[in-house]
């Protein structure tokens, strides 16, 4: 794929003045083709990695949602939309469904809010900004299943750290994770803890593009205190940023599946089962594939929605080309 | 200044306030790892003798963290992570950064398409695919082996994005020079492109290598051996083995498979911050 693309600068229209436009025609050609070949030649391997990793998995999913194949089967039979009717049918899916929305209107308020407000008191100041991004972001990074481990430590029934202070201060003590009305909520706090360092830092990013003159128009205007700053230029004007940050963060809420794996695999009484759970639980643990596809359509058909929302919003602002 | 709050000098008992209610924060987010810490260097009997304290009476940091290492495979487990996510890195590179290249720098018939699959890939949660790629993997017959760990991870539509907006704003002229030069095309992208955009492949190695090693979902479905666990995994079969029996041994296990994370993390924090961003944060 080396030799002939050298010759590719003269195709360049600017370094080409109108003279011979007849025997340049072919030579660019030429160019034209040798440049397409090699474009094909480097984009070979991740184009047939996409199509075979990605694109064909994809289809494969939304047939086998339509079958009744399971692992292992030699033959399958198309079974139309049954798969799809017997998940909406089970009540133990309408209940994971239902956790997840709920896990992420927990986790999506909760993390955009608190990441909100930790962002503005620490841009509001100068002094260890560096430190104290470093330390509200550190656990997007940390291996979640370990952390898992540390929450469950921490949540205990007798040895844990909150139930102790709690008990220490008169306040009723739980055991959280095998409480049907706790475990959901508090999985949705470490999912919080988890993902607000990730909302902090977007919006300080955007915090950062906010133009000074702004304030100081604002100032002109006599908004003299932070409040009538903050609610008539840095709100309105973090607008966008937060739209990208709920979805973000909504798209993370609705793949949780760690926490739930390592502390409650679903229970008290698939209290705390959501979607990814489910989803790994059907295909892989009881083998039902075309139910498991079925699952993995219904999930992704809400993350592509999710995705589109935020492209529809984010419309104005990207510029690909 | 910057100021989002106040666009003047906080005064005194402003200042006091932000650093009250953010180390109050911080500590409330750092409190899982303390008490994980904490855990790791108690011994049994102070463990679960409730107590708020910190500091054990008895330093027991050496018998937890060696029994961590010698009664589970931690240290297999942490070197499977360390070769998984270096092998999906590199072969991650190899195959984005030529497909990056020619999206940015070549025209070809069909550009445009592949473009448009790159972004649908881009939006497909690897979840999804588990199922038919589980069935790929019984095809070939690497269920169960490192290969399995490894191959839906060949390609990232991630990392040919990223890669082909950075050698978008490499001047056309560089690639011109490079050609008169006698580079191939290929060359062209290992020593110009490349080295040009080191920023964009230290931010795509920092999001790969992140989310590899901290990865629960797909290892749990494509290996079963325990010598071939990558570091959640492990960590969660010593968890189940031990029943919460054992929490000392357990928190240093859990103390070391974060720690390498950790520290790369304090020791590039803007680096992180720009790759876990996806390059949303400039």
């Amino acid at each position: 794929m080396s030799g002939p693309l050298a010759l590719s600068e003269a195709s360049d229209k600017r370094s080409m003045p109108i003279e011979v436009p007849l025997q340049a025609i072919p030579l660019a050609r030429r160019r034209a083709l040798a440049e397409a070949l090699a474009a094909l030649a480097l984009a070979g391997p991740a184009v047939f990695f996409l199509l075979v990793l990605f694109f064909l998995p994809v289809a494969a999913v939304f047939v086998i949602a339509l079958t009744d194949w399971r692992f292992g089967a030699n033959s399958l039979s198309f079974v139309g939309l049954s798969n799809f009717r017997e998940v909406f049918a089970d009540a133990g899916f309408r209940a994971s469904l239902v956790n997840t929305v709920v896990y992420a209107l927990i986790v999506v308020p909760g993390t955009v809010i608190l990441g909100l407000l930790i962002a503005l008191v620490i841009e509001s100041g100068r002094s260890c900004r560096g430190f104290y991004r470093a330390v509200h972001f550190l656990p997007f990074m940390a291996t979640l299943t370990a952390m898992a481990i540390a929450w469950e430590a921490l949540l205990h029934p007798t040895i844990g750290l909150v139930n102790q202070a709690l008990a220490a201060i008169g306040l009723p003590t739980a055991n959280w994770l095998r409480d049907e009305n706790m475990a959901l909520p508090i999985l949705a706090v470490i999912g919080i803890w988890q993902n607000l360092g990730y909302a902090m830092v977007l919006f300080l990013a955007g915090l950062k593009r906010i133009p000074q003159e702004l304030y100081n128009a604002a100032d002109v205007d006599g908004a003299d205190l932070w409040i009538d700053r903050l609610r008539t230029v840095t709100l309105p004007m973090l607008g966008p940023v937060t739209m990208f940050v709920v979805i973000v963060v909504a798209l993370r809420a609705f793949e949780a599946f760690d926490t739930v794996k390592v502390l409650t695999q679903g229970g008290p009484s698939h209290a705390s089962e959501v979607l990814l759970y489910t989803l790994y639980r059907e295909s892989f643990e009881y083998l039902r594939t075309g139910y498991g596809a079925a699952v993995a359509v219904v999930f992704l058909a809400i993350v592509v929605t999710l995705t589109l929302v935020q492209v529809r919003f984010m419309d104005t602002k990207v510029h690909y080309q | 200044m910057n100021g989002a709050i106040s666009s003047n000098r906080l005064s005194l008992s402003a200042a006091l306030v932000r650093h009250a209610v953010l180390l109050m924060t911080g500590t409330l987010i750092l409190l899982p790892f303390v008490w994980m810490v904490s855990l790791s260097i108690k011994p049994p009997g102070e463990i679960f003798r409730a107590s708020f304290s910190l500091w054990p009476a008895q330093l027991y940091a050496g018998e937890n963290y060696t029994k961590a290492l010698s009664e589970t495979s931690l240290l297999r487990y942490m070197g499977n992570g360390v070769l998984v996510c270096a092998m999906i890195l590199l072969s991650q590179i190899l195959v984005c950064a030529p497909c990056a290249y020619a999206l940015a720098k070549l025209r070809f018939p069909g550009r445009g398409l592949l473009f448009g699959l790159v972004l649908v890939g881009l939006l497909l949660p690897h979840q999804v695919l588990a199922l038919p790629l589980f069935a790929l993997g019984h095809q070939l017959g690497i269920l169960n082996t490192y290969a399995a760990l490894i191959f839906p991870y060949i390609v990232s539509p991630f990392g040919i994005f990223l890669f082909r907006q950075f050698f978008k704003t490499i001047p056309d002229d560089v690639v011109h020079a490079a050609r008169l030069d006698g580079l191939s095309e290929l060359a062209i992208v290992w020593r110009i492109m490349l080295p040009m955009a080191l920023p964009a492949v230290i931010a795509f190695s920092i999001f790969s290598v992140v989310s590899h090693w901290n990865d629960l979902f797909w290892p749990l479905i494509a290996v079963r051996d325990q010598s071939l666990m990558p570091p959640p995994l492990g960590i969660m079969a010593f968890k189940n083995e031990e029943a919460g029996n054992d929490y000392g041994p357990l928190m240093a296990a859990s103390t070391l498979v974060v720690l390498p994370l950790v520290i790369a993390f304090l020791a590039a924090q803007k680096w992180f911050v720009e790759g876990m961003t996806g390059g949303a944060v400039k």
